[in-house]
């Protein structure tokens, strides 16, 4: 509905005499047409719904969760109040950004730097070092999963949240060949320039590469952030004491207690549900143009 | 330093600049290898050394408690008599066959109908992309509401047309195709990679093939997917290989303290029976040969797709 009504108020902008006969030539409906819009407009409503319906779930009490009614019958704000007391939930939200923002801020500087140095730096063996940062992300996570975690596990870090974030701290190959990319794509002159002017290679890579680069750098912390939030196998393995929980390890926990298998409180996991996803939400249509925009090139690129 | 290297050609004789020249190079490796050193230390402590240490420790019991002990080849003779290993290879077979060409098809059918929705594509975009926002846990649980077999919207949806839907989350037999049709929510991404890869189709293609007299169903066959064939494979095989190692929904739903009551059978997929063996039974040694059998697996399934691949994908200049 808004959409037709901001398809409208463009059309009606003054426009050069051809292009609104072409306007008007594109808005006669035609049966074909009919059917691409009923279609878009049914497949939104498979997209969206089930958020309206977890988010309507959350304002019902115990009994009519699973009314599937679109307006709650009885509405109640209980379940909003009552998930504070019934778990840790804002501990967990706070180790989730933490763990978050450090996880992406990280990946993003010293994946640039990697990046970086293959992009500019010409030297023996760069595109065979450069091969095996390619070939390291066709390992399945699951060959590399049991002894990282024996890693961490000799260093007392279980249970903490540092092996959430910190190997991070060395890059991450898929963001590496994206950075590179993107630094390939920067006129080389400049830093040649810069270099004549006596700027070093930190200067250049700092003060100039960085800032042009910030498109990427977004798309880097953007989707560190979203891979990060929404993790569970990682908090699954590392996590045990429920203090140290990030709110998607949190969540599972609270399903195993008060769901099918446990006592049968949805209303809490529904709303713990609602307020898991709710940041991510946020977080998409705060960068929205970056998120497709990086989701497109990872496609062209691939 | 970098004046040396910029003003030794042609000024000096040709023995000191080959030697300023060769000492630019070392001064520009080494400045590299600064630049890379987080990603090289990296690699040798959390990729090299653990693909060693995971085919040494797929060769011992290990229970991280006990010291890791020998046993050869014992844990890869284990996997072709654990009967759970087959169980888990056919879950996973099952769901990925099924499951990615679905996705494929989904995703096409999505974008071509973004394409065509003009100045509200940007609005139905971001509808198409949100639930690939939802953390999979969160997807795991609307899984276990929405396809409730008694009170389930789904259940409820299909009464309207008299059907009569089925335990979706109990009945063995449904439960991979609900997990299928669940996964399908998450196609935002792939119907965005190919949006834009639909957009880089020249439009004189289209243009002459209408003056040839093709309808929408030759010049898409003809045309699109040939032109995009490209953006296609590429999410063929990324979701083959996600596929391969699906986790997170299946094991909301299904596994954990809280769903001892279930027969979860059907939603034992590999990484999830890989992830009870190593961090709740602990068998860390067993793990890495499970491990290892999935790499194989993946790696031949993989090259399987790029060698069929070269037959049908087009790359625009074939630079690659």
């Amino acid at each position: 509905m808004t959409t037709q009504t901001r398809l409208d108020s463009e059309a009606a902008a003054p426009e050069p005499a051809a292009a609104r006969k072409a306007a008007r030539r594109r808005r006669k409906i035609t049966p074909v047409k009919a059917l691409i819009w009923a279609a878009l407009i049914l497949s939104t409503l498979i997209f969206i719904y089930p958020f309206i319906w977890l988010i309507s779930a959350s304002f019902k009490p115990r009994g009519e969760v699973f009314d599937n009614k679109l307006i709650p019958e009885t509405f109640t704000f209980d379940n909003y109040l009552n998930v504070w007391q019934e778990a840790p939930m804002a501990l967990w939200l706070w180790n989730t950004v933490l763990v978050t923002v450090l996880a992406a801020v990280t990946v993003t500087v010293s994946s640039a730097m990697v990046a970086w140095g293959f992009a500019y730096f010409r030297f023996r063996g760069r595109n065979l070092l450069f091969g095996v940062v390619l070939a390291t992300m066709m390992l399945p996570g699951a060959v590399t999963m049991i002894p990282q975690f024996l890693i961490w596990n000799s260093l007392g870090m279980v249970d903490t949240l540092t092996p959430l974030w910190a190997q991070n701290l060395f890059g991450s190959a898929f963001y590496i060949f994206l950075l590179r990319q993107f630094f390939l794509g920067l006129p080389r002159d400049l830093f040649d320039a810069a270099k004549i002017d006596g700027a070093n290679n930190w200067t250049i890579f700092m003060r100039i590469a960085m800032p042009l680069c910030k498109p990427a750098l977004i798309i880097t912390l953007l989707f560190e952030f979203q891979a990060i939030w929404t993790d569970l196998m990682r908090p699954l393995i590392y996590l045990r004491d429920s203090d140290n929980f990030t709110v998607p390890r949190g969540l599972k926990a609270l399903l195993d207690q008060y769901g099918f298998g446990g006592e049968w409180h949805w209303e809490i996991v529904v709303t713990a549900s609602v307020i898991t996803t709710v940041p991510m939400i946020i977080l998409f249509f705060l960068g929205q143009r970056h998120f497709v925009q990086g989701i497109a090139t990872t496609g062209s690129k691939g | 330093m970098s004046r040396t290297q910029v003003n030794a050609p042609g000024t000096l004789g040709d023995d000191r600049a080959a030697r300023a020249r060769r000492i630019g190079r070392r001064r520009e490796t080494r400045a590299a290898l600064l630049f890379i050193s987080p990603w090289i230390i990296g690699f040798f402590v959390f990729t090299a050394w653990p693909i060693i240490y995971s085919a040494y420790l797929s060769l011992t019991d290990y229970d991280v408690i006990n010291d890791p002990n020998y046993v050869g080849f014992e844990n890869y003779e284990e996997l072709f008599r654990d009967p759970d290993v087959g169980l888990a290879l056919w879950n996973t077979f099952f769901f990925t066959v099924i499951q990615v060409p679905i996705y494929v098809i989904v995703s096409l059918a999505l974008a071509l109908l973004l394409d065509k929705a003009g100045r509200a594509s940007g609005f139905f975009r971001t509808a198409f992309f949100l639930p690939k926002m939802t953390p999979p846990v969160a997807v795991g649980i609307l899984l276990l509401l929405l396809f409730n077999g008694q009170s389930g919207l789904i259940n409820e949806a299909l009464g309207w047309f008299g059907i009569d839907g089925p335990a979706w989350t109990t009945d063995p037999d449904w439960v991979k195709p609900g997990l299928i049709l669940m996964s399908l929510w998450s196609v935002g991404a792939s119907v965005i990679i190919l949006l834009a890869a639909l957009r880089n189709v020249p439009q004189e293609l289209y243009d002459s093939a209408r003056v040839d007299g093709a309808n929408w169903w030759q010049q898409t066959r003809k045309i699109t997917v040939p032109m995009i064939s490209g953006a296609l494979f590429f999410i063929f095989i990324v979701n083959t290989i996600a596929g391969f190692q699906t986790f997170t929904e299946a094991y909301t739903a299904y596994f954990g303290s809280g769903n001892t009551t279930y027969s979860n059978d059907a939603a034992l997929f590999y990484v999830i029976y890989l992830f009870r063996q190593a961090f709740e039974f602990l068998n860390m040694g067993y793990a890495s040969a499970l491990a290892w059998l999935l790499f194989v697996i993946i790696m031949i399934f993989t090259a399987i797709q790029i060698k069929v691949s070269r037959r049908f994908v087009y790359y625009e200049g074939e630079q690659r």
